[in-house]
Order: C-alpha cells, then structure tokens, then sequence
C-alpha cells in the first residue's frame, strides 16, 4: 500500500515537473549543475529505411532520417550533446550487401556521431572489408581488448577516447564479445581477443587516476547477461568500479528501461541497450556537481 | 577594532572554512542526478529531408536491381509444404549440387556425393509468379558460402543419424533415405550405391553447418575441408538466372514409410 502511493505520488512530481517544459526532458537543470546527455544506438544491423507498414514486429519503426531529426532536436535542448554506438552497424540489410557499409557509414558521419565500438558483424566482409569503409567514417571506433597489432586495421582504432564537453571530461572505452567461434578466423585473422574484465579493469583505472575524467562510459558489444558464466554488461558492471554508464549491444535486448547494477563497491551502475536495427534511441542525461557537497554514490536516477 | 577581537574573528573564519571544507565529498565533479530512457523512433518523427535525399540514390539502385526478373516459380513454395523432404529444400540442395560441383570438379578433380543444408536456413518461401534477385535475398539473407567436407563412412552415418532423430525437412541432395516404425533405417544410399563405411565422401554444406551450426556436430570429423568461397545466395541467383523457370517437387529422397 505506502509502495503504491509512493508510485502515485512520483508519477504525479513527473507529471508537474514536465508541465514546465516544452523538450522532452522533465528536469530543467539547475545552475550549478553541468549537463550532458548522451545518446545511444547499437546493433543497427544496416537499418536505414524504417520497417514496412505491415512488419510483425516493428511496423513502420526506425529509420536513419528519422533519427537524425530526434537527435537534432535533442542537441537543440543542450548542445553538450554525445551520440554513440556499440556495435553491429553492419549487415542485415541489402544497403550492405550492395555498399559495404559505406552508407552507414556516411550517414552516422552526418549524423554526428562520436565513436562506435566493433560488433562481431562488423567483420562480416572480413577485417579488409571493415578497413576499406573506415575512410567514410567520421567518427572514433574504440575497442580496448581487441589487439589490431598483426591487422590492417593497426592504428585505426583507439582502446579509449576522452571528450571535453560542458568542463566535463568523458572518457568512453570500448569492449568487444570472443570472436573465435562466433566469427570466421579468415574475416578477423589475426585480430587478438583479450579478456574484457581485465582489460576494462586497466583502462577504467588510467581513465580516472590519469586521464582525470569525471564520467566513464563503456561502449560494449559483449551482450546484455547470460545464464553461462560468459562475460557480459551485468558482469562487467559487477565485477569493476568507478564505471558510470555501460552503453551495451550484441544480444538485440529491449530493456524497457536502463537497468541500475551495483558495482565491486556496491555503487550504482546504469546499463542500457535498446533492442536492434535502429527502432530506439537511448538516452542518458548527467548532471554533475562539483560544489562538493554531493557524494557521486549518491545521485538520483531517475529511469 | 582591538587586535585581540581580530585575531579572534580571523580564528573562528578559519575554522569556519575548515568546517566548510570538511562538509566537501571532494572538488571534482560527480553526478547529482541522472535520467534515462529508451525514445522509440517512429511515423510520429518526421524524417529529415536532406538525409532521405541523401539514401535515394543508393534506395533506386538497390531496388532497380533487386526489382530484375530473373526466372519464374510455376508454384507457391513454402519449407512447411512437406515432412521430411520439400520442394523449396530440394531445389536449394540441387541447385548447390549443381552450380557447385563444377567449381569442386575444377580444383579437386572430384565430385561433390552429398548436400546438406538446414531447413531453418530458408528465410522466406517463394510465390508462384516472378523470381527476383529479391527473392534470393530474402530466402537466403545471409552471407555463407559453399563448402566441402572429406568424411568418412562411419562419418557419413552420424549425418544419417542425425537426420533421422531430427525428423525435420534439411534440404539435402545425393542421398536417398527411407525410414520406418520406429525411426529405423530401412534404406540409405549415396549416389544410389549402398553407404561404405570404409570410403571418403565429399559432402557440400554451408560454413554455418560445418562449424557445428544446427547441433551438426559430425562434421567435425572431416579430415579435409576445402571453402568453395561461393555464397550461398549468389548461388541461387545464378541458378534461378540459369533456369528462366522453376518448378521443383517433394519426391522421394528422404520419407517416413509406414509400414
């Protein structure tokens, strides 16, 4: 019963607080606090027209042009603004089998994006086939337990990138899912797999004691959970610290809503991943303090 | 004002900001408050313009060229119009036998026996009228090519076997299976030669299948495998350009007699 009206009166403080504003965001941010929203897309798959009409499951959902105007707007509402994806832009639809990936691509350059993280599909014209499309991609790819080493693909992609925005320092990280098993050795050659845990463990550490950022997100295509003990974002989240936002993919998942984890030191960890081919947009909005009278434990999360 | 009130004030700001400064978590900057949702993009966004401009002539040229007529279906052909052998499955395992023996012939000198392919891999059924590189697609979406497994006999009976207790319609080609009451086997022939336990067979999969796609678990016995880098689906259209019509039959090559 006191649950209930819990809920009812929540519902009721969002429903006065959206009252006030014309955006889509039920919180106008006081002045002392800095925001940044970040939003999200994974596992694509070649989307870029919106289901037919008559689909199942997805009738006349989706499609790249559409997206670009919601992310246009939302950058209208604050321009502190990161878009990001975890992975699988390619394949699914003949826009691949005809162009590779160019349009992709080109489109998610238009559309602004910040950086991506490598899915297994994206081998699926081989790590050549992945290479040769990089010149139409504006944006970073961030995959910290792959070694491209011994790959044409050396030097082309970073383990993580750090973004200023608002004074806010971001840094983003990526992860990839075992190839081995799951992909043809003869499209990812001799691209090393490294253990995610570890390796999100090293590089969530040079992110917060050198690189000093204030934000740490992980872009991952390792999968939302599995009943095995293969590694997964609710492991990942479990099992390291100081990670603020796990943004995940390869297991095509429509979270409702982001899940709230809790990290090796029992602090929050939000998880998000927003099914498949382009039909949701995630978005995540921080407000940070730096007054120091708010304990980062402790921030409210409202999903 | 007297020295003394002065130092006295001067000690009590002092502590007055240590007070402060022990209130402080820390300087940096952490988050009071965060929100998240999932926004669904729908007809209620209008696409932008300039972006849908952008994809049209990309759109044209994928349509015009999976629009192209390239044989005709003299019927509906559906995976689910059949028990343990289908039209549309005897058509995709004849026509890997057919388009893909050549290329085998050509490196090996040998013949391709056998063709396995899985019933779960037809993606779409195909309607009586115009066959279009569409429809190549859409039955067969993925990206897996043709390739030959070198298997043993002994191997070659686990496949039958697992034929068998599958119970399901796999596409298959070379091979005639009969089983009765029971599941037992009461005829297995390859090539219309009784099956030897003893002589290397060379069977013609895909490489989802080959790498244990499907529970097909046996074809980790092949002693030789040889990727024909021939893709499934740009078999089919080849094969569908090379026969301006199709009318495929269930017939005999795998059945359950009732005894």
């Amino acid at each position: 019963m006191k649950r209930r009206a819990f809920l009812k009166s929540s519902a009721a403080a969002g429903a006065f607080a959206g009252a006030g504003s014309l955006g889509l965001l039920s919180f106008t941010a006081p002045k002392n606090l800095k925001h940044i929203t970040i939003l999200h897309t994974n596992d694509v798959h070649s989307h870029i027209e919106p289901f037919e009409k008559d689909h199942s499951q997805f009738p006349g959902m989706g499609g790249a042009a559409r997206r670009y105007t919601l992310i246009e707007e939302i950058r209208k509402e604050n321009k502190n603004t990161l878009l990001l994806d975890a992975g699988d832009i390619f394949q699914g639809t003949p826009f691949f089998n005809f162009y590779g990936g160019e349009l992709e691509f080109k489109l998610m350059s238009k559309m602004g994006y910040d950086a991506a993280t490598i899915g297994n599909h994206d081998f699926d014209n081989g790590i050549d086939g992945l290479y040769a499309q990089l010149p139409h991609a504006e944006f970073k790819f961030l995959s910290a337990n792959y070694n491209f080493s011994n790959t044409v693909l050396d030097g082309q992609v970073k383990p993580y990138q750090v973004f200023l925005r608002n004074g806010i320092k971001i840094g983003i990280f990526g992860l990839g899912i075992e190839l081995e098993g799951l992909v043809g050795k003869d499209l990812y050659k001799e691209t090393e797999y490294l253990d995610p845990l570890e390796i999100a463990k090293e590089t969530v550490k040079k992110l917060k004691e050198e690189e000093k950022c204030d934000l740490v997100i992980c872009l991952s295509h390792l999968g939302y959970n599995y009943r095995s003990e293969k590694i997964s974002d609710m492991k990942l989240a479990q099992q390291t610290k100081n990670i603020d936002l796990i943004i995940g993919g390869h297991t095509h998942t429509f979270l409702p809503k982001p899940t709230i984890a809790h990290n090796s030191e029992g602090k929050n960890v939000l998880i998000n991943q927003v099914g498949w081919a382009g039909v949701n947009l995630g978005r995540i909005d921080f407000y940070l303090d730096d007054s120091g009278k708010v304990d980062g434990s402790g921030a409210t999360i409202i999903v | 004002m007297p020295y003394i009130l002065l130092r006295t004030m001067k000690k009590i700001s002092f502590l007055l900001f240590l007070f402060l400064a022990s209130c402080k978590f820390s300087s940096d900057l952490v988050p009071a408050r965060i929100e998240g949702k999932q926004l669904q993009i729908n007809d209620s966004i209008p696409a932008d313009e300039s972006m849908s401009e952008f994809i049209q002539p990309y759109k044209e040229n994928i349509d015009r060229e999976m629009n192209q007529v390239l044989s005709y279906s003299s019927f509906d052909l559906s995976k689910r119009d059949g028990d343990l052998n289908t039209a549309i499955g005897n058509m995709m395992a004849d026509a890997v036998m057919e388009l893909s023996n050549p290329v085998f012939k050509k490196r090996t000198g040998k013949s391709i026996d056998i063709v396995l392919l899985n019933h779960g891999g037809i993606r779409a059924s195909i309607s009586e009228g115009p066959i279009t590189t569409r429809t190549a697609y859409q039955v067969m979406p993925f990206e897996n090519e043709v390739v030959v497994a070198k298997m043993k006999g002994e191997h070659v009976r686990q496949m039958v076997h697992y034929l068998v207790d599958a119970g399901t319609a796999h596409p298959v080609a070379g091979i005639e299976l009969e089983i009765g009451k029971n599941n037992s086997i009461q005829k297995v022939l390859i090539k219309g030669q009784p099956l030897e336990e003893e002589k290397e067979y060379f069977v013609a999969t895909n490489d989802y299948l080959l790498n244990g796609g499907d529970n097909m678990v046996f074809f980790s016995n092949a002693s030789e495998v040889l990727n024909l880098n021939y893709k499934i689906r740009n078999l089919l259209i080849d094969y569908f350009k090379k026969h301006d019509t199709i009318a495929p039959v269930r017939d005999y090559r795998f059945i359950r007699i009732n005894q």
